[in-house]
């Protein structure tokens, strides 16, 4: 039992602070909001090249091979300096079907792009009655020849306007309910009968809505089975839940952080507020629950490993559950702490709730998770 | 990183399983799992097996009669203990006295009192609060004055546990009242059937008595009972109550308990059906085991963290164990009063030394629910647990 990070691992973690603290100021931050798309080609560029976009890929595949780990204190980095970029869609999830699913065709036709920063990816899967349930999927690949027809529309796809490949969930069978009878699909952003209305999100990324009219792909573009590919679904999103598990630990820490040095400096009646009682008390309480979350996203980490499926998944839930209790006490505390101050959009605390906000509503809140846990037995 | 135990350490684990299945005697355990008070044969008799075994005091010096084992295998110890669930040794003698007098005592009362903690020869209370020192233990006022080779003790305290069963009593007394008040107190050890010492009980919300006051009037002291140096009992107090940073999360304690409330509620049953098939019921037990399961790994953050590390520094986490670990208890209790509805009510007349054989199961459900109560209250309450937190760890 060891929760300390190997050299390498620390090497890593290194790397990533360092080229954040050097590149991702809140001030550059704000800029890199008004770029094309949302976030910043420069700072991908740099991602790339420290070899961070390439981390999770096999060596064969001309990645690094790196684990659950790795990635935790990449998504840890990024939250914590609230980055803006594409690292889930991109890496996590898009790269989490190539990894676990893709052909050697497919992983060789995507694969370099996305480690030399080139090409990014979005996930498509919410639909407008979907929820958090994965299974749930009314869009259709319908068969033509060796290909598929896919019709359908897909909703809030983070990083959805600069993709330029969408990997699509969408069903060959079955009613819209069904457990079997869904594929995963890519498909070029630039194919014909795809259609994108583009916004920013709450906490500040892009996300589109795309509507899918007939659109034809070919044989190459299913992953995994297109007939069965809910496990390989769940298996990538429970990676997926990992990673925000992780970022939306770096994005407490940062605000504990943040609120801790305001009420140290922040004067009232002639002396610090952080000297009054009931408001160290509440900061006593965020710590406690930053640590409580800290501890379910080592967990889930290591239960990324977790041989038997079912409880790598209650594992995951349970994280994502309790995580979503911290953030959203550590989260709201901050901005309680700060006072008017932080309901400004100028200070950055407002930033960090706004996205640790979204992170509760993404791939099931604390209530979906809970009741996962709940009927699946209990975790003791 | 990596979860795993070792193999060493799990084949630890069966051991330590399989020495509690053969060795504590079955009606210990059953009025444990029922939240029954046991009497002090009860206790005694199994601190003495473990004793025997060479577990008294596991985590001694070896010279004193520890087992030398490594963090983590002392936490097996423990989860497998609280969760079997077996009595836990008498913190008052093994993890308080005990570890004060092989630090500061000196060589005569080491031999004196070391072997005598781990066999529970003598019963140990504390005395450290009083009526008007409680989170502010260092106003206390019991008075400790020298006169030749004697200690002259009067004064009082109060929340004494189960000093009705007490041998002896480890004291904070104040010997100059001259000096800052945590500069003028010596730590000063006697027996409990001195003249002019005298035990009142308190009985508490649950019903029980398991605290009490305790009395001193004139009471005369050998001078060579002092431990340590004089006026330095501040100091070994705040090490003694340093000294017990992982036991205190009880993750065992409240593993078995959830396993009880699952039990039950597979049998209690709530509009026609078993109460676990109702969502909302599920859903918070649910959220407890998430929670406990934070827990235990925050708490196996820490124990992996003095492994690798000593015990020298503690890790920032370990403040979360008290505060958490109290409140999961105190849910657990909670969850076992909804789950026995109505059947809360009916008050056992014949507490714990009636016959329990005919009692009903529900009998210890509220008792244990009011008496969990004083988890957040005990060992530093959970605002003076939030007070370190501020100071220690976020600077403020």
């Amino acid at each position: 039992m060891d929760f300390d990070l190997n050299e390498e691992q620390r090497l890593l973690k290194d790397s990533i602070d360092g080229l954040l603290t050097d590149s991702y100021d809140f001030e550059s931050r704000k800029k890199y909001m008004k770029e094309k798309g949302g976030w910043s080609k420069a700072v991908w560029g740099k991602l790339a090249e420290q070899g961070l976009l390439g981390l999770p890929f096999a060596e064969a595949d001309g990645g690094f091979g790196g684990g659950g780990v790795e990635t935790m204190i990449v998504m840890e980095a990024l939250g914590k300096a609230l980055v803006l970029e594409p690292y889930l869609a991109t890496v996590v999830i898009g790269g989490g079907f190539l990894r676990h699913a893709g052909s050697d065709a497919q992983k060789a036709a995507h694969v370099p792009g996305i480690i030399d920063g080139s090409k990014t990816l979005a996930f498509a899967q919410l639909e407008k009655n979907s929820r958090y349930d994965l299974f749930d999927v009314a869009t259709t690949a319908k068969k033509k020849g060796d290909g598929w027809i896919i019709d359908g529309e897909k909703f809030v796809v983070l990083n959805g306007e600069n993709a330029d490949t969408l990997v699509v969930t969408a069903r060959t069978k079955g009613d819209r309910r069904d457990k079997t009878g869904i594929g995963v699909f890519l498909v070029p952003a630039s194919a014909k009968g795809v259609t994108k209305k583009s916004y920013p999100t709450q906490d500040g990324l892009h996300a589109a809505d795309i509507t899918f009219t007939g659109v034809e792909v070919g044989s190459d573009a299913a992953i995994g089975n297109p007939d069965d590919s809910l496990a390989l679904i769940e298996r990538v999103v429970d990676e997926a839940r990992v990673a925000l598990c992780a970022e939306a630990v770096g994005l407490m820490d940062e605000s504990l952080k943040t609120t801790v040095e305001y009420i140290k400096t922040r004067k009232q009646f002639g002396v610090a507020i952080g000297s009054f009682q009931s408001l160290q008390h509440r900061a006593s309480d965020m710590f406690v629950a930053a640590e409580q979350a800290r501890s379910m996203s080592m967990f889930a980490t290591m239960a990324g490993d977790f041989e038997d499926a079912r409880e790598r998944s209650n594992a995951i839930a349970a994280a994502k559950a309790q995580i979503g209790k911290s953030l959203k006490f550590v989260g709201q505390q901050a901005i309680q702490l700060h006072g008017g101050i932080g309901m400004t959009m100028e200070a950055k605390i407002g930033h960090y709730f706004k996205r640790l906000t979204m992170i509760e509503n993404s791939f099931g809140d604390t209530d979906y998770h809970q009741r996962r846990v709940a009927d699946g037995g209990g975790l003791i | 990183m990596d979860l795993a135990f070792t193999k060493e350490e799990q084949a630890f684990r069966e051991e330590v399983r399989s020495f509690f299945r053969d060795n504590v005697p079955p009606d210990t355990r059953r009025k444990l799992v029922e939240g029954r008070h046991l009497s002090k044969d009860e206790m005694v008799t199994w601190w003495r097996i473990l004793n025997k075994k060479g577990w008294g005091v596991s985590h001694w010096p070896t010279q004193y009669g520890g087992t030398g084992w490594t963090s983590v295998q002392h936490y097996i110890f423990n989860e497998e203990l609280q969760s079997y669930p077996a009595p836990q040794p008498l913190a008052f003698g093994v993890s308080m006295v005990g570890p004060v007098i092989y630090t500061f005592g000196n060589e005569e009362q080491k031999k004196k009192y070391l072997p005598r903690i781990a066999n529970v020869d003598d019963w140990w209370c504390q005395g450290f609060s009083e009526p008007g020192s409680g989170s502010d233990l260092a106003s206390l006022k019991t008075k400790a004055e020298r006169k030749g080779d004697k200690w002259i003790i009067n004064g009082q305290k109060t929340w004494t546990t189960l000093a009705q069963h007490a041998d002896m009593i480890f004291c904070l007394c104040r010997t100059d009242a001259s000096a800052k008040k945590q500069m003028g107190i010596s730590f000063i050890v006697f027996s409990m059937k001195s003249k002019g010492v005298t035990v009142r009980p308190i009985q508490t919300i649950d019903g029980g008595v398991e605290v009490n006051e305790v009395f001193f009037d004139d009471v005369e002291v050998p001078y060579e009972n002092l431990i340590g140096e004089e006026n330095k009992g501040w100091d070994y107090a705040k090490f003694l109550l340093g000294n017990e940073r992982t036991g205190i999360a009880r993750v065992g304690v409240s593993k078995e308990r959830l396993r009880r409330i699952r039990d039950l509620a597979g049998k209690v049953e709530s509009g026609g059906k078993p109460i676990i098939q109702d969502a909302a019921f599920r859903e918070k037990l649910a959220a407890c085991e998430i929670e406990l399961k934070a827990l235990e790994l925050t708490q196996l953050r820490v124990v992996a963290d003095e492994g690798k590390h000593g015990k020298g520094k503690p890790n920032p986490a370990s403040s979360v164990l008290k505060i958490k670990g109290s409140e999961i208890q105190q849910t657990t209790t909670e969850l076992l009063m909804e789950v026995i509805g109505p059947f809360a009510a009916p008050y056992d007349v014949h507490g714990d030394d009636g016959s329990n054989e005919a009692m009903d199961w529900t009998a210890q459900i509220a008792p244990s629910y009011f008496n969990n109560r004083k988890v957040s209250i005990y060992g530093g309450s959970n605002e003076i647990q939030r007070n370190i937190i501020a100071k220690a760890v976020l600077g403020l």
